[in-house]
């Protein structure tokens, strides 16, 4: 059976408090070096609402542009006004940080979020508004509490606090008095991986047409764990999901992997279709609070705009063949396996070239490759380059030396078969799957064939292994209705008719 | 005089460039004894 | 650089003596090359780690300098960085390098 890709979902929540409080520099830096000039000078480097909303990488992401028209535009892109601004795109959306707040209260089954009054008076018809959230998600909205028990809390229970325009106006509690695992701190980023997680389901079901009652598994990839201290990863970020974005029929698991998290679920979510498992599986991951503001040093150094202000979310939602969406070609599937080792040449031979090989594929053969497509804003001021381009790179020395392309391919290989970085870095966001919603619109429209996604993990930062890792897949237009599968009753009558003539003939033979 | 042959080598390799391990294979090859390695990730 | 490598650093040159610790970097860049030989010559620049105005100078090659190249087994260099010189520029980073061992090592 095939396994078609039905639409995708992404979603953005902006949250400049959040860069402040809860990205990992910040925190670090905050014990470390709490009078330092940076903290000092960061929040003079955040931007408004307005001017995310006109910042072109985040209009490719919710699919208002396309990544060919970001291509066309002079980097760096910070100092671009894009001349689309809406907060709903073909994908999905961007949400103000006050949305998002309350979001984060209305998929906490736990009563730990904590918003105050006033604020949830000012903000809960906007939030209502949204054309994501339902009548259901909106009823979860309480009414809040007194600021005063909201600053007791922070300051007397450890609680987490949530600031909007550098003014308290909520906290998450701690779940556990002694269990770390459930600290405010773990409950806060659980929460806010949560809450982009539904929205972009919502908005991957809303785009693909699927009704929420039809979907059967939902599979989670972000990069967080839930658990308690009996079980710190014990799960699950995807039925949780699924229980507050109603999906009534579902059952899920997490999948993780770092970064290469949503290629593995992707590969695992079409397998389960393909095998018939389930009809239809969505794959989806919500964004992480620690690396908000990750490489702000360099940033405000720079004088730029902190661009790391986003939390990212996505989901895709995958099903059985419908004879017209894209679909996954699980024959052409790269990995990296145990013993690929860590050398660069290594990694993206078993990634790229070894699945192609498999299939008696050149790289030329592939349309467009997706690898990490973090924004260069983000990454080329820290020093780790342009991310996307440096792949592209690589897969064109790769494919120089086996001499599918010339020496002199290499420069105009990135925009042949390549797209720019649009995604925030927000780990396993940015790995592949951003241009899966352009990919699929793309070879609907017939103007692409065959896309490869390539996701790329580091597992060596869990001090588990010293192991990177990686999963790749091809998806290509619809190949039409297939064959019937398995053999008719006429087949095998004959192919029995068969074996017993052969049957006769040994048993005569051994007479003789 | 060799740089590497002899002398106690601390590896901070990167995801997007050299990473640790394939440093590691290098230093060995020149005859550096591997104490530490590691490897950053902007990302 | 990352504090726990920083710590490391600092641990193993205190183990060893700083005359005997070569420190390779692998960085895609000029400028995250140049940080990281500060980091560990210099002291942390971002003033955040351990090494934070600890001046160790150490020895510190970028492993795709000519220098490290040329003691290493070409095989094995081929096929560990070999891909990578075509996509770094290595004479930025080389540039960084130099210009960083010049000012602060103490062990050449």
């Amino acid at each position: 059976m095939k396994t078609v890709i039905k639409g995708a979902g992404y979603i953005l929540a902006h949250t400049p408090d959040m860069v402040l409080h809860n990205g990992t520099t910040q925190t670090t830096e905050r014990i470390v070096n709490p009078d330092s000039e940076y903290l000092k000078q960061l929040p003079n480097h955040l931007r408004d609402w307005n001017t995310v909303l006109a910042y072109w990488p985040n209009q490719v992401y919710i699919g208002n542009k396309t990544p060919d028209e970001l291509a066309a535009i002079p980097q760096p892109w910070f100092e671009q006004t894009c001349d689309v601004n809406a907060r709903y795109g073909k994908y999905g959306q961007m949400m103000p940080q006050e949305e998002f707040l309350l979001l984060m209260q209305a998929v906490d089954v736990f009563d730990l979020v904590k918003l105050e009054k006033s604020f949830v008076a000012e903000h809960k018809a906007a939030f209502a508004a949204n054309e994501m959230i339902d009548e259901t998600i909106v009823a979860r909205v309480k009414d809040g509490i007194e600021g005063e028990e909201i600053a007791r809390l922070v300051n007397e229970e450890h609680s987490e606090p949530l600031y909007h325009h550098n003014v308290l106006v909520g906290c998450v509690n701690r779940a556990h008095d002694i269990d770390v695992n459930l600290s405010s701190h773990v409950m806060h980023e659980n929460m806010v991986s949560k809450a982009s997680s539904v929205l972009a389901l919502l908005s991957a079901l809303k785009n693909a047409g699927v009704a929420k009652e039809d979907v059967e598994y939902v599979v989670d990839c972000c990069e967080e764990a839930c658990g308690d201290m009996n079980q710190r990863g014990g799960g699950n970020f995807a039925k949780a999901t699924a229980e507050i974005a109603g999906l009534v029929n579902a059952t899920g698991s997490d999948v993780r992997g770092f970064c290469a998290g949503p290629a593995h679920a992707l590969i695992d979510a079409a397998s389960l279709v393909a095998a018939g498992t389930f009809k239809c599986v969505v794959v989806t991951a919500g964004g992480c609070t620690a690396k908000l503001g990750m490489n702000g040093k360099d940033h405000v150094k720079k004088g730029m705009p902190i661009p790391e202000d986003m939390i990212g979310g996505f989901a895709v939602v995958l099903t059985a063949d419908d004879g017209v969406s894209p679909e996954v070609n699980l024959q052409i599937v790269g990995r990296h396996t145990v013993g690929t080792g860590s050398a660069p040449q290594a990694v993206i031979q078993s990634l790229v070239t070894e699945a192609l090989d498999r299939n008696g594929l050149k790289i030329t053969d592939i349309d467009k490759f997706a690898p990490e497509m973090q924004n260069p804003d983000c990454t080329k001021p820290a020093g780790a380059g342009d991310v996307p381009l440096a792949n592209y790179k690589m897969i064109a020395a790769l494919a120089v030396k086996r001499g599918e392309i010339g020496r002199a391919d290499i420069a105009s290989f990135a925009e042949k078969y390549g797209l720019p970085g649009w995604a925030p870095t927000q780990g396993h966001i940015p790995s592949g799957v951003p241009s899966i919603g352009y990919f699929v619109d793309e070879i609907k429209a017939g103007r692409l064939n065959k896309c490869m996604i390539i996701g790329k993990g580091s597992l060596f930062l869990g001090r588990m292994t010293n192991l990177f890792d990686g999963a790749s897949f091809v998806i290509q237009p619809n190949s039409g209705p297939e064959a019937p599968a398995g053999v008719s009753e006429d087949e095998v009558k004959k192919m029995i008719a068969k074996a017993m003539r052969e049957f006769a003939a040994s048993l005569l033979a051994a007479e003789e | 005089m060799a740089i590497l042959a002899g002398k106690k080598v601390i590896i901070i390799g990167d995801r997007d460039g050299i990473p640790g391990p394939a440093i590691e294979e290098c230093a060995k090859s020149a005859g550096a004894e591997v104490v530490f390695s590691s490897t950053e990730c902007f990302v | 650089m990352d504090l726990e490598n920083q710590k490391r650093v600092l641990a193993l040159t205190e183990e060893h003596g700083a005359e005997n610790i070569v420190v390779l970097l692998g960085a895609s860049e000029g400028e995250a090359s140049g940080l990281a030989a500060e980091t560990v010559t210099n002291g942390d620049p971002t003033f955040a780690g351990p090494l934070t105005g600890v001046q160790l100078g150490l020895s510190v090659f970028h492993v795709c300098e000519e220098e490290i190249k040329s003691e290493v087994d070409p095989a094995v260099y081929d096929e560990q960085c070999g891909m990578m010189e075509m996509v770094m520029d290595i004479d930025d980073i080389a540039g960084e390098m130099s210009s960083i061992r010049a000012d602060f090592c103490k062990y050449l």
